[in-house]
């Protein structure tokens, strides 16, 4: 009988560390089963990434669709290229969709946003954006400001 | 008392580094001998499951009791600090974060350090001292294997299972004060927590810092007991050595696998 108790003491316990596993997978991180086979690859270079992070959100419309999940430097533009992964059942995004990298709040982080074109092609996978707009830098918009007041007082 | 000689001094110089190095040795022999030697016992899983008894359930109260405060004071913490910034749904990422990567595994490892690494210790040094080690030796049982190996065992298999659970009580405990006490939104923080928290990076390497904590405290905690004077005094000097070397030992290596993880070279 003591034996019992013991060993359905430890059949809980295990049990316990298993479901807790499960649960740090699914409802922490977010890891859900087949995410690496409904997405496909977009790509598009940006002037100035400044800020911008793997892992960050794509969205359009305000709704996530999709994740970021490299940013390198291209050698021959040198721009920044990122590449996204968007989800298989936004696939009808027009072939001149924008992409522009904005912020959530005013500290918030960055994410890319993607307004809809026109053109009646779509983008596959693999394919690039092409109509960009890039981080704003703070330092630049001051500098503009600047300018703008110098050259008013010149006037 | 009369002065040392240089040549004396030099000489307990020498002497207390051959008692360390010594130690390092019987403690590594003792441990390849218990886990890998030949010779199996019969009946070896029901002793395994005795001891995942006492080292690992009867520790559940105080790891669930002590994760779900700690989640909750995080909880606080961070809302009253991230409030000035208004991004006071972050709340959920920083708990998350904290109890997995840092809180989780070394807390559970101190906890286990004092909860069941001193009991080991003094259960052993008992057994030392009663000379119910040397009796088993002579009936042909092999202590190592009888008393030592289920022990050990028990330990590396509980605590990475007792820092998992503590992570989520933890993080139950501070989702509890952040949405149904503080009021954050409750979407924002758990998708807050789930855009942060990566699988691989984060749950696994705190699953492996408890592995590696598990391995060092249950290991300190049995040489300790086999290791001590058989006197009530060296069974007391052995429990208190047991938890100060194994609490410095999972700081430090804390920080060690820290760098390692998540340092960025």
């Amino acid at each position: 009988m003591q034996n019992r108790t013991i060993e359905t003491g430890v059949g809980l316990f295990l049990l316990a560390g298993i479901l807790a596993l499960l649960l740090l997978a699914l409802r922490v991180s977010g890891l859900s089963a087949s995410a690496a086979t409904d997405s496909y690859k977009l790509y598009a270079n940006f002037d100035n990434i400044a800020g911008l992070t793997v892992r960050a959100k794509v969205s359009m419309a305000g709704v996530t669709i999709g994740r970021v999940t490299a940013i390198d430097l291209d050698r021959d533009t040198f721009t920044g290229r990122v590449t996204m992964e968007v989800q298989k059942k936004v696939d009808n995004l027009p072939i001149d969709s924008t992409a522009s990298i904005l912020t959530a709040g005013l500290l918030g982080e960055k994410y890319v946003g993607i307004s809809v074109g026109g053109d009646d092609g779509l983008l596959k996978d693999g394919s690039t954006i092409h109509d960009t707009q890039s981080s704003l830098v703070l330092e630049d918009l001051i500098g503009k400001f600047l300018l703008n007041t110098v050259s008013k007082d010149a006037k | 008392m009369r002065k040392k000689s240089l040549m004396e001094r030099i000489r307990l110089l020498g002497r207390s580094a051959i008692d360390i190095v010594a130690v390092f040795g019987r403690s590594g022999i003792f441990l390849v001998h218990a886990l890998f030697g030949r010779g199996g016992i019969s009946g070896g899983f029901q002793l395994l499951v005795k001891q995942l008894y006492s080292v690992g359930v009867m520790s559940l109260a105080i790891i669930v009791v002590s994760g779900m405060f700690i989640g909750m004071v995080l909880s606080l913490q961070g809302f009253s600090i991230l409030a000035n910034y208004g991004s006071e749904q972050a709340v959920g990422q920083m708990v998350a974060l904290t109890l997995l990567r840092e809180l989780g595994p070394v807390v559970t490892a101190l906890l286990f350090a004092g909860r069941a690494g001193s009991a080991l210790t003094a259960e052993i040094g008992n057994m030392k001292s009663t000379e119910q080690l040397s009796s088993l030796e002579m009936i042909g049982v092999d202590p190592l294997k009888y008393i030592i190996a289920p022990r050990l065992w028990a330990g590396f298999i509980s605590l990475p299972l007792l820092a998992m659970i503590f992570s989520v009580v933890g993080i139950w405990g501070g989702s509890w004060v952040a949405i149904d006490w503080l009021g954050v939104y409750e979407g924002s923080f758990w998708a807050n927590m789930q855009n942060s928290v990566s699988f691989s990076d984060d749950v696994i390497n705190g699953v492996i810092k408890s592995v590696v904590f598990a391995f060092v405290v249950t290991w300190i905690a049995v040489f300790q007991g086999y290791d001590c004077e058989p006197t009530s005094e060296g069974i007391s000097r052995a429990t208190t050595k047991t938890v100060v070397y194994a609490s410095l030992a999972v700081l430090g290596l804390d920080f060690i696998l820290t760098a390692l993880m998540f340092g960025d070279f």
